[in-house]
């Protein structure tokens, strides 16, 4: 442990908090060039380096950076999004099960998108204007009005009562029949294509989508960092925090809707993928052994993740590729009950 | 009070059947098809083979027969679910049984090929059977006993996951899905008239397990310990009660797919009315649980003319409200 001070700013550095986001880095490096080498033909991985560097041959540029470098950016993106929101969410509300899928922003997400994938889109696909604006807009609105609805129902001492997840879980189950019920009116095609992106799917993943999700980052990213200073102070209750100079209810409802818009722009590139911003803070806080979920490391986590998981579902299962959703589903699950069953023995 | 209670328990069965009677008559009078009351009476009583006859004969009777057996079954497995979890807000989707079920049935009939209900029926059963462990193991580790949060958070984990592995299954065959999108929203409708009767015997011997189980869980309501000072055998009453909810449950399931909060609105409803006696409870809860289901049934088919919204759907819209409701609850149900 190491304090270094320049003037008036002061920190703290740990080894443990450069080395394990030093390894994250290079696992998410490692996953995009394993995910990249993935396709109709396997490109070896010492080529894909070359041409992530600027060399490599023509083939393997124009394969590499047109065709298989959007997924891989996609879910890596997708993923940093999602980690980040968890972490907003996990910190502000003080809750270390609270997250976007959990409270139900997630599902309104995937409701607006369907519902403008079902009854606007021919074929499933929905192109123009209203594939780059409607089905991103969508998805926000519908994120936000889940959010908001949650909150009007369930806040009423903070987010840390267990009656928001509670109401999130109700939530979600209108939101999801709410789905089902689009997916039934829709022709089958539809409902192919809807079911497959409500899986989390990035296989369609283009540098369009990756834009979206790349702007949201940029700007969302560093307002999140520089508002989570004070989320030591949101850490004690709401008068010791007050006591201390942080503006909770002001800091507290901008740091939501971050994690709001953050978790729509990544549903609406990749539909929804379960359990990445619920665990990946969770992760985050047990590898660096802090007490809040650090951000910047549940980020790179989530991509992390995200990105394993994709190469995972397309690799592990044969000429079958799972859709990522599904793969973090089925891990990501068994955590969350081991983690209720760990916090049931430490309560006291 | 036990005499009020007793003579309120009684008038309120009347009531519970009446309104029993009631949706069924009126599931068999509305439907898209508009049809007089006097064509529904010919196709009830003299069939002749026109087209209002069909229409009542065999798609109103049988959707409303499978909704009554099905709504009793989820009705019972709620409240039992309830009891045992001494747990105000389980229910078979929301702990994620539905899913488990769902789940295995889902293998049987599109990775193994099985197509009858007696065959997928067991694959239903050893889902439910295993996602309530899963459940029932998640609330046990928890310090003084399971809180409605974990439970409701395990279930959620457990819904998902199977629900994701479902899917997983699915996505390598368009037909399948084809299938199982109708399937995973569960309705009652166009399901083959015989599934009803194959599901009586899995249902009958769910109930007796049930009504057997009755006494056991007053007792237990009392907590473990006094249970046990009481004379009761507390692991062979949980085992009752475990493969009583998974019967009613996993036949539900595989008839017509998971369809979520008619346990948890039946059993809440009953317990209003008759208070804490289990032997009560679950009478009512399997009334209640026929109307709820039949009634949202003949909604769904009345709010989205001409075409209709399957039961599982109108009953996610009419329950959430009701399960958030029971949440917000200043002083929540104490069980």
């Amino acid at each position: 442990m190491k304090a270094i001070r320049v003037g008036p700013v002061s920190a703290v550095i740990r080894p443990r908090h450069v080395l394990v986001p030093a390894v994250t880095l290079v696992a998410l490096f490692a996953a995009i060039v394993a995910n990249t080498g993935r396709g109709e033909f396997d490109i070896p991985a010492s080529d894909i380096v070359g041409v992530l560097l600027g060399g490599g041959d023509r083939t393997d540029r124009l394969v590499v950076l047109q065709f298989r470098l959007p997924r891989a950016a996609v879910g890596a993106m997708v993923g940093a999004a999602l980690g980040l929101a968890g972490a907003i969410i996990q910190g502000v509300g003080r809750n270390p099960l609270a997250s976007p899928d959990i409270l139900g922003v997630t599902a309104g997400a995937g409701a607006g998108a369907v519902a403008v994938i079902v009854l606007a889109g021919e074929y499933g696909a929905v192109s123009g204007p209203l594939a780059e604006v409607g089905v991103p807009l969508a998805s926000i609105g519908g994120a936000l009005a889940a959010a908001v609805l949650v909150y009007v129902l369930a806040v009423r001492r903070g987010l840390s009562g267990y009656r928001v997840l509670l109401v999130g879980v109700g939530i979600q189950a209108v939101l999801t029949s709410l789905i089902s019920w689009l997916l039934v009116k829709a022709s089958i095609v539809d409902a192919g294509r809807a079911i497959v992106w409500l899986n989390g799917s990035l296989n369609a993943a283009t540098w369009e989508n990756a834009q979206a999700v790349g702007i949201a980052l940029v700007v969302l990213l560093p307002a999140a960092l520089v508002l989570s200073f004070p989320f030591g102070a949101l850490n004690f209750d709401d008068d010791t925090a007050r006591g201390l100079g942080v503006r909770i209810d002001t800091t507290r409802a901008v740091l939501i809707v971050i994690a709001v818009l953050l978790t729509a722009t990544a549903t609406a590139a990749a539909g929804p993928i379960a359990f990445v911003a619920l665990a990946c803070p969770q992760l985050a806080v047990r590898l660096l052994g802090t007490g809040t979920p650090p951000l910047l490391a549940s980020a790179l986590l989530g991509a992390a993740v995200t990105v394993w998981a994709d190469v995972l579902g397309r690799t592990a299962f044969g000429a079958v590729e799972l859709p990522v959703g599904v793969l973090t589903a089925a891990l990501g699950a068994p955590y969350l009950l081991y983690l209720l069953v760990r916090s049931g023995k430490a309560r006291t | 009070m036990t005499q009020a209670r007793t003579s309120l328990r009684r008038r309120g069965l009347v009531v519970v059947a009446a309104a029993v009677l009631g949706v069924v008559l009126l599931s068999i009078a509305l439907g898209s098809k508009a049809l007089s009351l006097p064509e529904v009476w010919h196709g009830l009583w003299t069939p002749t083979g026109a087209e209002g006859d069909v229409i009542v004969r065999s798609l109103r009777l049988p959707r409303t027969a499978l909704a009554l057996v099905a709504g009793c079954a989820l009705g019972v497995a709620g409240a039992l679910m309830q009891g045992h979890t001494r747990n105000p807000i389980a229910d078979p989707v929301l702990l994620g049984v539905s899913a488990g079920a769902g789940m295995f049935v889902a293998g049987g009939i599109f990775l193994l090929g099985v197509t009858t209900l007696y065959g997928y029926v067991w694959f239903g059963f050893a889902g439910a059977f295993l996602a309530s462990a899963i459940v029932y193991f998640v609330g046990n580790r928890t310090r003084g006993g399971a809180t409605p949060v974990t439970l409701a958070l395990g279930g959620a984990a457990v819904h998902a996951l199977f629900t994701a592995l479902t899917a997983g299954m699915l996505i390598l065959d368009e037909q399948a899905l084809e299938l199982y999108r109708f399937w995973t929203v569960g309705s009652v409708s166009g399901r083959p008239a015989e599934i009803t009767a194959q599901m009586l015997p899995f249902v009958v011997a769910g109930l007796v397990l049930a009504a057997a189980n009755a006494r056991g869980l007053n007792s237990l309501s009392l907590g473990e310990d006094v249970a046990r000072a009481l004379g009761v055998r507390v692991g062979l009453t949980r085992l009752v009660g475990m493969a009583a909810i998974t019967l009613l449950t996993g036949v539900a399931v595989a008839a017509c797919g998971p369809i979520g909060f008619v346990g948890l609105m039946a059993a809440h409803i009953a317990r209003s009315i008759t208070g804490p006696d289990y032997r009560w409870v679950l009478l009512y809860s399997a009334l209640v649980g026929m109307a709820l289901m039949v009634a949202a049934d003949v909604l769904g088919r009345l709010v989205a003319r001409p075409s209709e919204l399957p039961v599982g759907i109108m009953l996610a819209f009419i329950g959430a409200p009701v399960f958030i409701y029971l949440i917000r609850r200043r002083k929540p149900v104490r069980l």
